[in-house]
């Protein structure tokens, strides 16, 4: 290995990614008082947050009555009884604060006439328990995210939150179970960082680009997800892979829900409103698992558009234009950029496309990091916690509900920094590290430099895509799945005939994609070999070898390990937290699940 | 006599031509600058045919696929793909924008592709905004008010008073605009550019802001408002149809109406 001058950082607290989780621990933690760095390979307001659109729920009620208990039901059904009921409380109560947080940040919110922020309905929000569809979602037109991503990088700057910017993680420091830090590598000049802190915090996203087509950016790629298999721990729940209905054909750009949420509807070569028939009385605000399902059941009975019958259409165009340009600008212009539509007169092609994963890094409502040992699935991996799309806490169970992602973002990212807060006292001394701590990730970055395959980066990660794309889709089946175990094997196999053409080491973007390569890789398999293992359907895993839930045997977390060397990967399980945070709410019991 | 050099890196040399695959029939030329800052040498522009009939419509479909199956060493930044991070600014056909969002179609002849002009290059197509961030700290970009908020419910802002904000919020900071000013060429130091601008002028009209007065102030200086000599490469260059240069007129004119 060739010689690497590393270069040494001490701080309370390491917060690895700028979204935004990321931004709104960081400024909490700056609030606390804890000496803070926010490390991120992409500048904070090119984070994959800004591109959310529809909206944040908060049972606010400024469109009539509401109540965060409905809303809690609704996460609780949405998560098709999966998710942890005392986070999913703990979200729910906090949400209304957390969106009134943001206002006085200063995030623009679309307003009422009473001046109040407005809301819109969204699939799945629902009052009295099931009862109607309300308008729970606050929205900034359909930039939300754009707007709490800005706000939040403004509120760190104000707060001089110190940041290592397209700064890439390589790998964790673990000793004897305890995080002490964080490999980085500065793409910027080329350096290599060790950054030893009491804390880290990973809120690296999700990992949409181990598929083919998918809404997330390129830049989604799971690297916290795959610095946690690497030290050796488990992810949950990553069977569980949200497909949104309406990605536009072709380049899978996002169309908002909120644009259904606003009266657009779904029909298919027939010109039928199908979703009447699928989901007779939220129709096209069900859920996001069962419109998918829809409109695939729709194209594959030959019932869908195009000169392939292999998409369906979204209209918008009875709409008034006035509350398209006010409600829905950032998608009337993607659908006239992206599929050369003009939205007030013409459908926009849509198809469910990868969006968002529900599982990833077990945590509790806190945002430490769990594993399971002996009788305890609870306990806490220390120095380590991990929030947003990254964690799996468990708030979004088998389906997670639009518009609840960027709650939890917020009220995860400000529950770490409380909790951070409590753990680590200001400027507490460290411990030194073990000799050459951070050598395997150095090592890592080394190997992939200079190897000198045959194959591409970028044609291992195609083929890793489209078995992905291919064999754990919307439906799945046990014979499609060991396929699909069997294909990635293959293409990690061809791992080891990878080439890489850049040796520099100053933005080496060939080197980087390969890491993050190695990354998405390693979140495949997991992902496949999961959805394999989990035999029944639930959310947004959908066999049709196992068509119903099966709560006596399935209700309960997947937790998957993978051993790098070998490319095995092993199975286990933690119970569902069948149990609410306080006697404010009850348990909600599983019930069969109809929208 | 007086001798003139050009600045280091400026003289820009022929590259290498990468041909398309045999038996492509739509290609298009990208000529795309390249530099790398190991080697020492000036810039070069490397042609690249690519076979349009497996690539996707946008520039930045064009520049992955070269990326992915000619020339894995080409280096640009990029994120979402459509239009919302502000990543891939560059400079394509002599105009800034954002390569996810431009298509090749639009392109007459070849497509070329160089880095957001008058910043230091890091590498190829990845410039170094550092100091445009920067800016954007200067101007404090966060909403100040005096008066708390009420404690357990959002501020009220009236639908008009929020329709103020439109056109500017959605700024994504791409720096395409700024980069694109000759003024911000040659004062980029001192003169705040469009960019940061608009963002200053999002906070002086927000209902909710109570720091106009202050606002003002940092902007009272010859070079950081008032280089502005409204050339308006700003609003024609934006990628988000935004208009800077009404905002930087709006700017101006509270500085007139204040003093009178």
């Amino acid at each position: 290995m060739a010689a690497y001058d590393i270069i040494d950082h001490t701080y309370d607290v390491i917060v690895v990614g700028a979204g935004g989780a990321g931004l709104r621990a960081a400024v909490g933690l700056a609030e606390a008082g804890l000496k803070t760095a926010c490390l991120t390979k992409v500048f904070p307001t090119r984070s994959h947050t800004v591109a959310a659109q529809g909206g944040i729920s908060a049972a606010l009620g400024n469109m009539g009555q509401d109540d965060w208990r409905w809303h809690m039901y609704d996460t609780v059904k949405g998560a098709d009884w999966l998710g942890d009921q005392d986070a999913i409380e703990y979200m729910c109560k906090e949400g209304p604060a957390a969106i009134i947080e943001l206002e006085h940040y200063g995030v623009p919110f679309s307003r009422t006439d009473a001046g109040t922020i407005y809301q819109r309905a969204f699939g799945g929000m629902t009052a009295e328990f099931g009862k109607r569809i309300i308008q729970r979602t606050c929205a900034a037109a359909d930039r939300t995210g754009h707007a709490i991503l800005h706000t939040l990088y403004q509120q760190s700057l104000k707060h001089d939150v110190e940041f290592f910017i397209e700064y890439f993680s390589l790998g964790l420091i673990m000793e004897n179970g305890v995080c002490c830090g964080v490999m980085a590598w500065n793409l910027d000049d080329g350096t290599v960082h060790r950054f030893r802190a009491h804390l880290v915090i990973l809120a690296t996203g999700g990992y949409g680009r181990a598929y083919f087509s998918a809404t997330s950016a390129h830049t989604c790629t799971g690297d916290g997800n795959a610095m946690v298999l690497e030290a050796g721990l488990p992810l949950q729940d990553v069977e569980f892979v949200q497909f949104h209905p309406t990605g536009i054909y072709g380049s899978g750009v996002l169309i908002t829900e909120g644009a259904r949420g606003e009266g657009g509807f779904l029909v298919n070569s027939q010109g039928e409103r199908y979703m009447e028939r699928y989901a007779p009385n939220a129709k096209d605000l069900a859920s996001r698992d069962v419109v998918s399902r829809a409109s695939t059941i729709e194209i594959l009975e030959g019932r869908g558009v195009g000169p392939n019958k292999d998409h369906v259409f979204l209209h918008l165009d009875h709409l008034d234009p006035k509350i398209l340009e006010e409600r829905l600008p950032g998608i009337s212009e993607s659908a006239h950029v992206f599929a050369g539509v003009d939205v007030t007169r013409q459908p926009i092609p849509v198809i469910p496309t990868v969006h968002y994963n529900m599982g990833g890094i077990p945590t509790n409502y806190l945002g430490e990091v769990l594993i399971r040992k002996g009788d305890d699935p609870d306990c806490v991996v220390p120095g380590l916690m991990a929030i947003g799309e990254a964690a799996c806490v468990s708030v979004h169970g088998a389906n997670r509900l639009g518009s609840n992602s960027l709650l939890d973002l917020v009220v995860f990212g400000r529950a770490a920094a409380i909790r951070a807060a409590q753990v680590v006292k200001p400027n507490t001394s460290h411990a030194p590290l073990k000799a050459r701590a951070g050598d395997e990730a150095v090592a890592k970055l080394d190997y992939y430099r200079h190897v000198k395959g045959k194959l591409p980066t970028a044609a291992i990660r195609l083929s890793m895509q489209k078995v992905m794309q291919a064999n754990c889709a919307v439906f799945r089946t046990g014979e499609v799945m060991a396929e699909g175990v069997r294909k990635l094997e293959e293409v990690r196999q061809s791992m080891s005939e990878i080439g890489v053409t850049d040796r520099s080491m100053i933005w080496n973007s060939d080197l980087m994609e390969t890491l993050e390569l190695d990354n998405l890789m390693q979140q495949a398999i997991c992902t496949m070999h999961a959805a394999a293992n989990r035999k029944e359907s639930r959310g947004g895993h959908a066999r049709e070898d196992f068509k119903n839930r099966d709560d006596a045997n399935w209700m309960k977390h997947t937790l998957v390990s993978y051993d790098k060397k070998t490319g095995k990967v092993s199975i286990d399980y933690r119970p569902v937290h069948a149990y609410t945070l306080t006697d404010e709410v009850e348990y909600i019991p599983p019930k069969a699940r109809t929208y | 006599m007086a001798e003139f050099t050009l600045p280091q890196n400026s003289k820009v040399r022929p590259g290498k031509t990468h041909a398309a695959p045999t038996g492509a029939k739509r290609t298009k030329k990208f000529k795309v600058y390249r530099w790398n800052p190991d080697d020492k040498k000036n810039p070069q522009v490397d042609i690249y045919e690519v076979d349009l009939d497996s690539c996707g419509p946008m520039i930045l479909d064009g520049l992955i696929k070269i990326k992915n199956e000619i020339d894995s060493t080409l280096t640009f930044r990029r994120s979402c793909r459509e239009g919302v991070c502000g990543s891939c600014a560059m400079n394509i056909d002599g105009t800034n924008t954002l390569a996810c969002t431009k298509a090749i179609g639009n392109v007459k002849g070849d497509v070329k592709v160089y880095p957001l002009p008058h910043l230091p290059v890091v590498k190829d197509l990845v410039p170094n905004l550092n100091t445009f961030y920067a800016q954007y700290k200067s101007i404090k970009p966060w909403l100040q008010s005096e008066s708390p908020p009420p404690p357990d419910r959002e501020r009220k802002q009236s639908p008009d008073e929020r329709k103020k904000l439109d056109g500017l919020w959605e700024c994504i900071l791409c720096a395409s605009c700024s980069t694109s000013c000759p003024s911000y060429w040659w004062n980029g130091e001192r003169y705040l550019g469009p960019a940061i601008l608009l963002q200053a002028y999002r906070f002086l009209v927000d209902s909710r802001d109570e720091a106009t007065g202050e606002r003002l102030d940092n902007l009272e200086d010859p070079f950081r408002l008032y280089r502005c000599h409204t050339i308006l490469n700003c609003t024609k260059t934006c990628p988000k149809g935004l208009n800077p240069a009404k905002a930087i007129a709006e700017i101006k004119k509270m500085m007139v109406e204040r003093q009178v």
